[in-house]
């Protein structure tokens, strides 16, 4: 879990007071979350904690208002998403072994995102690009014909770019 | 009262009253309408759409639960295409739902299979993958089942509307939707106060009590213990029930014969601990009251009110009443006194309680209540629980010659018995309190302003020209409201009884399944309960606590007196804050679902 | 200061930003500081001029030149050949296909339409959004003083009443009476919503209109608020829209400094301020109870009704709520009167009504035609017919909630009624243009896909029953479809319809049942025959060598299971049972040798 650094957190908590004069100071709570996921990319459940100890809100409810709304995180997103594509011609030309060589190179495992938030790993549906199986789709950008070396090479070349 | 309007059911004209809805208009003239998220005690959801009727001029079908009637207005409730549109309804809810009727513990008493049948689901259309999620089994009271819930919603209304413990929610949204506390955190570390109200309104198996029925069958077999039973004072005014008795009638009788019968050795009556938390409970408000201590006093007999306590309201620690509750009183006895008197090493004791509350499987496991490392009571089972071991051991309740429970520690007063209804604490306490301080007997002893089922009641009773302001609430949600009274006002209030369940422990969460399609658990079935243990009350030549000649033989032979050192050691204990980051006081919510 | 000799207009919508207008106008700055003409061109960032498929867009007044698909290095030749020399660049010119002005063709002459039939988006594309004396230029904020000088809030409930003025939202309740039903609540306080929750997949009238021209919403609600007495306005917008949100943010700050918000407007008694809550991605937010409840920072589900908003709204106090179409016509109807307004369009349905305009046709944007206009006007007149010759073969309307018209439903007038008479609804504005190249049943499926995602699982119909029908969907495009499968597909839609709680259930089904009414033979034909007419449905198509074959061995070389069989120089085969239709080898075939059926 992310320590809550004190710089972000005395900024959510100087906007709720910004807004604690305010009448139905409960329904800011969206405003809130919002806030709380510009700085931290997501919703970390100790931040919501703390929201909920200073808004005087059940921490369920915020649970439940953070779960239904698809804008917020509930987990750390990463800088890219790789998306490895499990269609069958993937599958069939080896795209376990993409998956599993990405799995080792970032130590995470799928929907997971890495520590250092560049990367978070996802499987995904045919991407329409079974000519040059098996594809790996960084954000929106498609490499294919991969094996495992192409595959780290990629994953290096974002990590160069990141200055990592 | 506005005068009363006409609206047509089914073609027929009726005279009804204005300002309620087209459900309750039926209801009153004898049309019962299929329900399934409604409940009489919960805000109007109107999600299951179960109770869908058709009004003329409408666009589509209208939840029956919430559109309120109008002058003229043409009803139809049971039309080929309504019956149609509501048998598909249900079988899109069967077709995600287990299909384990047989083998779950709901069967044969779950609304979903009784609508089932009455809407004459013969054939599957629609079939699909289902849901899947884990159980979870962390907490030692309240068993959650994701699997089985219907998303009707009652739990997570009971929740934070009645109990305001806000411990559940609906997350995630859409068919992805689960009835969890936040983070989906296991029941067990949660701020579920194990209350088990969601039990109670729950029309499925998604929420149960944890089950002891097979190891206590077990247990009972072991020639190597000496089996004790002990059972609560609304045990007795609900068990009937899940016999099909309407609420109301006393069982007692029956039920120890029926405990007898199971193969217990000795059948004690809770309501003899309870005379004796009276004693102590009544001494140390006494105490407080002369020796300037801290006031007003809480009590503290029911398990789910202290956790809600321990985690909502720690600076009010100190107000709450260091007495154990009955049960673990009970327990304590049992384990010592008792073991002595029949000359039986504790260890062999199996101390078994029943009850009507699922919190009291959570607090019989609290380290903080052990007795010279034991545990008080080691299994605790709920009316629900024992009706079900009486009926699978074939032991008929309803015919059997009723008998009394067993000495030293089975007799009771009037006091004890009240104990199971809201308000019933507070009138017994003072009852004696009332005694021990001016030394002499009250005579007007039914306390009628606290009796009944409003939230929050008070009262003033004059003990020797002192005024001692009283104060009485049951169900958390109106605790909570108390307890902010006390926290803006401390000295507003001497004594205060607090019961976490709606109606006090007649209404407990342990209690059996109302019959919702015939009688919903409401009011009136908590009233006739109650009304059960006002009789058996009356009935009694003893009804103060301090008259009960055994507690008086207790303490000569044991504890001394009340409030002793040895009384403290078996029947005092002291409670800590629980709190945990973002579990923030329960309070009523200032707008939204 | 010398006159400007040209005036540039720089369209600064979400899809021309995203294509780089905002370096465009770096560079048009640099460019024409360069050769020394910055004074005496002005140039104005504008909202969205509706021709985003061809963006971005600059149009150079006088001469209505428009460049569209501009690309930061035409800037130097378009300034050097256009504004210096005078020679507009012939290339860059995409004036024939502007919407607009084959729109002008058929409705009449700039002025004409500039004055008179784009209401809604009168300012669009001809102000700079971010300056609120631009607005004021064009008679901004007169509606608002009007009303509070010479109106009372009855008169002004009147006047809109009159107007005939219906919801934009969809479904399309007389706006004067819900004006009136929540002016007749009696309570300490009421609230004004603008429901800018705009979520229909491909829609994005609310966005332009705000992004082009936010002060039109403000002066609209500020009116409704004056005539309900209500001093409070809630904006509820979308996160996803961050420019809309800006430029509502800006416009909302310069009506403040500007007195036409917050204490004492324009000197009166009445007062009145707006707020903006951010919505966070659920579309049944759109829906007013559950927009309510998550303007009450609760989760957005709907909640019965009775009690309306009207009565019982937001924080339980008399709501007004209306769309953003809807707020944009009432600075005209105060202006121009309800009488000129209800002049516009048909019988039952006044003014205009704007589309957002997409699929297989020429031009896609943004369209605002007259009610009363028919769907052929718009398809070919103003969208240019269906590119490659195909066949048009439907039309949606309505987005997730509404129905699929056939191509004999051309002749279609739009209005409330008509539309749903046809089978469809008017909705909030998406448009999709459908020809022979699209499955229906796979079209019907990306429908039912999109509510069933964003059912809030309140109520069982819309929670389970969409799943359903989702699933009978699916394995009829994937050839699992079995007999009975449509039946079943009608009665769940139709129970979901009548049953459940919201209008996103009731209207979940709508894209299904009216493409089993129209086109019920392609689902037959998915089920009896496994085929898909439209070759869209992938599981469906199969490959076959045709005697074309010479055996150059390319299908199988790119075959990336291994489905193609045969010798060199030698007819090839296609094993259906390995083949898993990626198509790679259609595409590799150089002698059209394979057969897609």
């Amino acid at each position: 879990m992310t320590q809550v650094t004190n710089e972000k957190m005395d900024q959510v908590l100087g906007f709720i007071d910004s807004i604690s004069q305010k009448p139905y100071v409960d329904s800011y709570l969206i405003a809130v979350l919002h806030k709380v996921q510009q700085l931290y990319g997501y919703l970390p459940q100790d931040v919501m904690d703390i929201v909920a100890e200073k808004m005087q809100i059940p921490t369920a409810h915020i649970w439940g208002v953070a779960t239904f709304y698809h804008y917020f995180n509930l987990s750390p997103i990463g800088k890219h998403t790789l998306s490895v594509c499990m269609g069958t011609a993937c599958y069939v030309k080896g795209a376990e072994k993409i998956l599993e060589t990405l799995k080792k190179e970032l130590k995470i495992e799928v929907g997971q995102t890495t520590e250092d938030k560049l990367f978070t790993l996802q499987e995904a549906r045919c991407l329409g690009a079974c000519g040059i199986a098996p594809v790996l789709m960084v954000d929106d950008k498609i490499y294919g014909e991969l094996d495992a070396k192409k595959t780290v090479e990629i994953i290096n070349q974002y990590r160069k770019a990141a200055g990592k | 009262m506005a005068e009363q309007i006409t609206i047509y059911i089914n073609n027929k004209a009726y005279k009804v009253d204005p300002n309620q809805t087209i459900m309750q208009a039926a209801d009153t003239l004898g049309f019962h309408i299929p329900r399934l998220c409604y409940h009489p005690k919960l805000s109007i959801e109107g999600a299951c759409r179960v109770c869908i009727v058709e009004v003329e001029g409408a666009r589509n079908y209208v939840a029956s639960c919430a559109f309120p009637v109008s002058d003229g207005m043409k009803i139809h409730t049971n039309t080929q295409a309504l019956r149609k549109a509501r048998r598909d309804i249900i079988e899109l809810i069967l077709d995600n739902h287990p299909q384990d009727c047989h083998t779950c513990e709901r069967d044969g008493n779950c609304e979903l299979q009784r609508l089932a049948s009455s809407m004459g689901i013969r054939a599957r259309h629609f079939e699909g993958p289902r849901k899947r999620y884990e159980k979870d089994l962390s907490s030692d009271a309240v068993i959650r089942d994701p699997e089985k819930c219907i998303l009707c919603g009652r739990c997570v209304r009971m929740c934070s509307e009645i109990q305001q413990v806000h411990n559940l929610t609906q997350a995630h949204r859409g068919f992805n939707t689960v009835v969890m506390p936040a983070y989906n955190m296991p029941m067990g570390e949660s701020v579920c106060t194990a209350c088990g109200q969601c039990i109670n309104v729950c029309p499925t198996a998604a929420f149960l009590e944890k089950n002891y029925t097979q190891e206590l069958f077990e247990k009972l077999n072991d020639p190597a213990l000496v089996k004790v039973v002990q059972f609560a004072p609304s045990v007795r005014a609900a068990i009937g029930e899940a016999f099909d008795v309407p609420p109301g009638r006393n069982m007692e009788g029956q039920l120890v014969a029926a405990l007898r019968k199971l193969g217990f050795d000795y059948v004690f009556d809770t309501q003899f601990s309870a005379d004796l938390t009276i004693m102590e409970e009544a001494s140390e408000f006494l105490e407080r009251v002369q020796n300037k201590g801290v006031l007003p006093m809480i009590t503290s007999c029911s398990s789910a009110w202290m956790k809600c306590m321990e985690q909502f309201y720690p600076d009010l620690i100190a107000n709450v009443s260091t007495c154990k509750s009955p049960m673990s009183m009970q327990g304590a006895v049992t384990k010592s006194y008792f073991a002595q008197k029949i000359g039986v090493d504790p260890k062999k004791i199996l101390s078994v309680a029943t009850m009507c509350c699922t919190a009291k499987k959570y607090e019989a496991a609290r380290p903080e209540l052990m007795v010279d490392g034991m545990r008080g009571v080691d299994i605790v089972v709920t009316t629900r629980e024992i009706a079900w071991m009486i009926k699978s051991a074939g032991i008929d309740l309803l015919h059997i010659q009723p008998e009394e429970p067993d000495h030293p520690l089975g007799m009771s007063s009037g006091a004890g018995a009240i104990f199971g209804t809201t308000g019933g604490v507070m009138e017994a306490a003072i009852r004696t309190a009332y005694g021990l301080y001016t030394g002499q007997t009250l005579v007007d002893i039914e306390i009628k302003g606290i009796r009944g089922l409003k939230g929050i009641k008070e009262g003033t009773l004059e003990m020797d020209g002192k005024e001692i302001r009283v104060a009485v609430a049951h169900g958390l949600g109106n605790a909570c409201k108390l307890l902010e009274q006390v926290r803006s006002d401390p000295g507003r209030y001497h004594f205060i009884e607090i019961m976490g369940c709606p109606g006090g422990c007649v209404g407990g969460g342990g209690q059996p399944y109302a019959q919702c399609n015939t009688i919903p658990l409401d009011d009136e079935a908590l009233q006739k309960r109650a009304q059960a243990l006002y009789d058996l009350d009356r009935s009694k030549t003893i009804r103060r606590s301090h008259d009960n000649p055994d507690v008086q033989k207790l303490y000569k032979e044991f504890l001394q007196r009340p409030l002793s050192p040895t009384s403290h050691k078996y029947l005092h204990t002291h409670y800590k804050p629980k709190t945990p980051l973002g579990i923030i006081p329960a309070k009523e919510r200032q707008s939204g679902v | 200061m010398k006159q400007a000799s040209y005036k540039l207009t720089l369209c600064d919508g979400t899809t021309c930003i995203q294509k780089q207008s905002r370096e465009i106008y770096k560079v048009l700055r640099e460019e024409m500081k360069k050769h020394g003409i910055l004074e005496n061109v002005h140039t104005d960032l504008s909202g969205c001029l509706g021709m985003c498929s061809k963006g971005p867009i600059l149009l150079v007044n006088p001469g209505y030149v428009i460049y569209g698909n501009v690309q930061v290095g035409d800037i130097p030749e378009i300034v050097e050949s256009h504004l210096v020399k005078g020679k507009p660049v012939a290339r860059l010119i995409i004036q024939e296909d502007h919407l607009y002005n084959r729109f002008l063709r058929i409705f009449g002459d700039v002025n004409f339409f500039g004055k008179q039939m784009r209401i809604a988006l009168r300012n669009c594309g001809i102000i700079d959004p971010e300056n609120v004396d631009n607005y004021l230029a064009v008679r901004g904020y007169e509606a608002l003083a009007k009303v509070l000088t010479d109106m009372t809030p009855e008169a002004v409930v009147a006047e809109v009443k009159k107007s005939g003025l219906r919801g934009r939202g969809g479904a399309g309740f007389p706006t004067g009476l819900k004006w009136e039903f929540t002016a007749r609540q009696q309570s300490d306080e009421k609230y004004v919503i603008c429901n800018a929750d705009e979520g229909d997949p491909g829609a994005f009238m609310d966005r332009s209109a705000i992004e082009g021209d936010p002060h039109t919403i403000l002066e609209g609600m500020i009116i409704g608020g004056y005539a309900i007495r209500a001093s409070k306005g809630i904006i509820y917008i979308r996160a996803e829209y961050p420019l809309a949100i800006v430029r509502l943010e800006k416009a909302i700050a310069a009506a403040r400094q500007n007195g036409f918000l917050g204490e004492h407007i324009l000197g009166t008694d009445f007062s009145f301020d707006i707020e903006i809550r951010l919505g966070a991605g659920a579309f049944v937010c759109g829906e007013e109870t559950a927009l309510i409840h998550s303007v009450e920072g609760s989760r957005g589900m709907p909640r019965p009704r009775p009690p309306y908003p009207a009565v019982s709204g937001l924080f339980g106090k008399p709501t007004l709520i209306n769309n953003v179409e809807t707020w944009a016509n009432i600075p005209v109807i105060i202006l121009d009167g309800s009488d000129w307004f209800s002049s516009v369009g048909t019988e039952t349905s006044k003014g205009t009504k704007v589309f957002a305009l997409a699929g297989k046709v020429q031009n896609t944007g943004l369209v605002e035609v007259p009610m009363g206009t028919t769907l052929r006007q718009i398809v070919y007149d103003i969208g240019g017919g269906i590119p490659n010759n195909k066949k048009l073969k439907a039309i949606q309307t309505g987005g997730p909630s509404g129905g699929c018209l056939p191509a004999e439903y051309l002749d279609t007038q739009i209005d409330y009624e008509s539309l749903a008479k046809a089978g469809s609804i008017m909705g909030s504005g998406g448009m999709i243009i459908i020809d022979e190249d699209s499955c229906m049943v796979a079209l019907a499926k990306f429908f039912i896909e999109f509510t069933q995602d964003e059912s809030c699982g309140k109520c069982t119909p819309c929670r389970e029953g969409t799943r359903r029908m989702l699933e009978i969907l699916t394995r009829i495009t994937e050839g699992k479809g079995k007999t009975g499968d449509i039946e079943k597909l009608e009665r769940l839609g139709q129970m979901i319809k009548s049953a459940s709680l919201c209008g996103l259930g009731q209207s979940a089904p709508n894209p299904v049942l009216s493409t089993i009414k129209n086109f019920r033979q392609e689902y037959e034909e998915h089920i009896g025959q496994k085929k898909c007419r439209a070759g869209q449905c992938a599981a469906l198509l199969s490959y076959v060598v045709n005697d074309k074959c010479v055996g150059c061995g390319a299908c199988k070389r790119v075959c990336p299971v291994n489905a193609v069989e045969g010798t060199r120089k030698e007819k090839h085969t296609i094993d259906p049972a390995a083949c898993i239709r990626c198509g790679q080898c259609f595409d590799a075939c150089k002698f059209s040798a394979i057969n897609k059926a």
